[in-house]
């Protein structure tokens, strides 16, 4: 027997002396993990490898998660079950992919909706992109390009739009087609120098309107009410739908028709065509509720199929946010791959810590067994093995730290600006990588231990 | 050398054997697959969109609103369009320019079906329109391989809707719907309307940024299309891109400064704007080749750790066997053989695993067939990183002396 290993022995009949008599589960512990650091130190090379490979799984399937967790946020987590996308088949069957209706809706149905009025608050929403004269002028004469959306006025309450002065437009305001705005605080800053504009009038593309709102920072991500996909710039300001369809303000707007072309300089015949292009949200805060609009929803499309509009049976939806973002594909399958990939990774690097534990694990046969001998029990053997795996994992949580810090830092590289800022570092993630590694590394250590606990102690001693 | 005998004796580490072969698989199917998705995005950023596209300017941006019924806003769209144009000619700078409802791999969404009979009974194929005047094939620097160009007296106005009496179309789209080869001067029907064929372009890529079985089949229409969102297409004179663009801002700002350019809009070299479409899938092989790196060092590291092991254990083997008269070299080619065994079976449950996970991949998300050179890679890849990982200890191994076996412990 090699001298290290008497010396060995001499503590082990020490520690099992100690450990049965005197000492409680802590001094048992500090000395297992007194052995881990000794036996990871005598093999220091199969250290570092195990370490490194942990802290790399770990890190690249939490830089992937952050991105993803980011990416797949509910956007307005507090309300976002009780917003619903009402879509109403206008075009019949054979259009659609596998029979879904439009996802937007013609301008007689939203504007039916909304006279009809029957869901606790809601509103129509067309976006639009309009350029305004900045208030200096530039020298080469280019204007400032803004982005706003028409809305109804329900629709500040409706998504909690929160406002630094003054507040949404009235109901008043819609039925009146009054010229009013809301402009968002960085908008308010850029035109006007900031400050309470509330009362002010702000022209934007040849119309005057009057500031009744400046809202706060708000910019949900992805654009749940409207876009449906993420936006790399701010929202800019709102109007009051009704006014700007009567003042041609959206004549340009985007919209899609049954037959595939739409007449994009004819306005007059959009309003009265089959062509999709108003959005429409709802909010409906219970499940009487859902049910009643639900049936409203096809009552509505029964009437139109009897007024001979709709030559076919009502096929309508009425998903929830959440519901409808999925439907939407609004997570891009890049990063669900790049996820996926990186969970591959993870299994591989556990994989190759398994088999590198198994040969750590039974090159200390010898000891094993003579501990064993000395009366150590299986479970004690697994409690010292144990140790040392999860040592191993909290080095490698570590390392994974820096590592997903790091990856979270560059995932601007490899991803577009507008995903890559919603992955984030927070206390959560750091935390979960830490307990990741951990968790990982001594799942994969069961398999290493249970085979060194089952190391017979006499046949070991007999070989030796 | 015989096999048997390493056959054996891995059956002594079942489970080790076991886990280096599941991580060399699944390394494998990884690895396969990641490379599939960097070379598929290699490939796309290859493709020639069929345009000279040095020197090539495009423009996209928003007329200021006009009100009016239908006829008169196409009329006042019009006048604005022709305008525009006349005023980026006159520029020293430019070469050419032309009005495009779209820009190969970038801008358009227009595509219909041509036929060969009038109800479309018979043969019909896909294809994208570009509506434009007489100077958009010239500009585009599309080669006229048959026929003419347009005169500038068939160029009409207004709806962006096919139908025009001639028709200049892209090889791809004269040889799927002639096969013949006798497509000049042939009449085909879009939506029912009969059109000639007077031209025919070598080749000109459809609007779409995506890949499908018709993205070389484009058709020129006569046509300037009169909607808000107008396109025009530039040539600058040789070496002069930046300045032209600079000269075309300021020409078309001085016509109409109420114009509207937000971003994705604007005016753009072409060739910046192509690679721009990249970012997003160079970003993703970027990943994948980082992936990759990562993956095959673990696997590599995990190969050297337990050979290395097994190395320690035989030892006392090694030492017998070399006392019985095996040369170095036998116990180098024993440990590369052990490892080609293992890695070998790794790769042939790999290459399983690869195809299993393209399939799962296609099913869940976009994803494309897994071709086999890939996997012929991955299985190359893997046997290759065996052996070069387990030569350090499979040295180590061949260099333990003889005299070993007479020592105990």
């Amino acid at each position: 027997m090699r001298r290290r290993e008497i010396r060995c022995l001499e503590k082990v009949v020490g520690l099992n002396q100690q450990a049965s008599l005197t000492q409680g589960e802590n001094g048992v512990f500090a000395y297992y993990l007194e052995l881990a650091v000794r036996s990871l130190r005598r093999s220091p090379g199969l250290t570092a490898l195990m370490i490194l490979a942990i802290g790399f799984g770990v890190a690249a399937s939490m830089t992937m998660y952050s991105v993803f967790r980011g990416v797949s946020a509910d956007p307005i987590p507090w309300k976002s079950s009780q917003l619903f996308v009402p879509q109403i088949d206008a075009w019949g069957p054979g259009h659609g992919e596998n029979g879904e209706p439009p996802t937007a809706l013609t301008y007689i149905d939203a504007m039916a909706l909304t006279r009809q009025h029957r869901a606790f608050r809601q509103s129509s929403i067309i976006a639009m992109w309009r350029s305004i004269a900045p208030p200096h002028a530039s020298q080469d004469g280019t204007l400032i390009e803004a982005r706003g959306y028409a809305v109804d006025s329900e629709f500040f309450p409706m998504l909690d739009v929160p406002f630094h002065y003054g507040g949404g437009w009235s109901a008043d305001d819609d039925a009146h087609r009054a010229a009013v705005v809301v402009i968002s605080d960085h908008f308010n800053q850029e035109m006007l120098g900031g400050g309470n504009n509330v009362g002010k009038i702000i022209t934007i593309a040849s119309h005057d309107y009057r500031i009744v709102g400046i809202i706060k920072y708000w910019n949900p991500q992805p654009e749940f009410f409207a876009l449906f996909r993420f936006e790399a710039t701010e929202l800019d300001f709102f109007l009051p739908v009704q006014f700007a369809v009567a003042n041609n303000v959206v004549s340009d707007t985007y919209s899609e028709c049954k037959d595939g072309r739409s007449l994009r300089t004819d306005f007059a015949a959009l309003l009265r065509s089959d062509c999709t292009w108003l959005s429409y949200m709802v909010e409906l805060d219970n499940p009487a509720a859902v049910q009643a609009y639900r049936q409203y929803l096809d009552a509505y499309a029964s009437e139109q199929q009897q007024l001979g509009r709709f030559q076919w049976k009502p096929n309508n939806r009425l998903r929830d946010v959440p519901a409808f973002l999925d439907y939407q594909h609004v997570v891009p399958s890049n990063t669900k791959v790049s996820l996926l990939v990186a969970q591959g990774l993870l299994v591989v690097c556990l994989l190759n810590t398994v088999g590198l534990l198994l040969a750590k694990f039974l090159r200390r046969s010898g000891e094993i067994a003579v501990r064993r001998a000395l009366g150590a029990s299986r479970a004690s053997i697994y409690a010292q093995f144990l140790t040392e795996a999860g040592v191993i994992g909290a080095a490698g949580g570590l390392l994974g730290l820096l590592f997903t810090a790091i990856g979270v830092l560059s995932v601007g590289m490899v991803m577009p600006a507008r995903l890559a800022t919603l992955a984030r570092i927070d206390p959560a993630l750091l935390l979960l990588t830490l307990l990741l590694a951990v968790a990982a590394t001594l799942f994969a250590a069961v398999y290493p231990t249970y085979r060194a606990a089952r190391v017979p102690p006499a046949l070991q001693l007999k070989a030796q | 050398m015989n096999v048997y005998p390493i056959l054996v004796a891995l059956r002594r580490h079942k489970a080790s054997v076991l886990l280096i072969v599941l991580q060399i698989a699944l390394t494998l199917a990884i690895v396969a697959n990641a490379l599939f998705i960097i070379g598929h995005s290699i490939e796309r950023m290859r493709r020639t969109s069929g345009l000279d596209e040095d020197g090539l300017i495009f423009i996209f941006q928003k007329l200021p609103l006009v009100s009016g019924d239908d006829a008169t806003v196409i009329e006042k769209i019009d006048a604005m369009q022709r305008a525009d144009l006349q005023a980026i000619r006159n520029l020293s700078n430019v070469q050419d320019a032309a009005a495009t409802s779209g820009f190969p791999l970038l801008q358009g969404d227009e595509d219909g079906e041509i036929s060969l009979d009038a109800d479309r009974k018979g043969k019909f194929v896909h294809a994208a329109y570009y509506y434009g005047d007489e100077h958009l094939r010239e500009t585009f620097g599309a080669r006229l391989i048959a026929g003419r160009d347009f005169f500038a007296s068939e160029i009409g106005h207004g709806h962006g809707l096919p139908g025009s009496p001639v028709i200049i179309v892209s090889k791809s789209l004269a040889d799927q719907l002639c096969p013949g080869g006798n497509a000049l001067g042939q009449t085909v029907y879009q939506d029912g309307k009969p059109a000639t064929i007077v031209g025919i372009v070598e080749r000109l890529k459809t609007p779409s940024f995506d890949d499908s079985n018709w993205a070389d089949n484009s058709v020129i229409e006569p046509l300037r299309k009169d909607v808000f969102w107008t396109g025009y297409v530039v040539r600058a004179r040789s070496g002069r891109t930046d300045q032209a663009i600079r000269d075309i801002r300021k020409a078309l700002f001085a016509v109409n400064p109420m114009r509207h350019m937000p971003p994705g809009a604007g005016i753009h070299s072409f060739s910046e704007q192509r690679a721009g479409m990249y970012d997003e899938e160079r970003g993703v092989a970027l990943l994948m080749a980082v992936i990759c790196v990562i993956l095959l060092s673990v696997t590599a590291a995990g190969v050297v750790g337990l050979t290395s092991f097994w190395v320690g254990q035989r030892h006392r083997q090694i030492g017998v066997r070399r006392a019985l008269g095996a040369r170095k070299v036998d116990i180098l080619r024993y440990f590369q053989i052990e490892i080609l065994l293992i890695a070998g079976g790794g790769a042939v449950i790999g290459a399983l695993c690869a195809v299993g996970l393209n399939a799962w991949l296609m099913k869940h998300y976009e994803m494309m067939h897994l071709p086999l050179f890939y996997v012929a890679i991955g299985v190359l890849a893997m046997l290759v990183l065996g052996q070069v990982a387990v030569l350090v200890p499979a040295r180590r191994a061949s260099n333990v002396p003889p005299v070993v076996a007479t020592r105990s412990v």
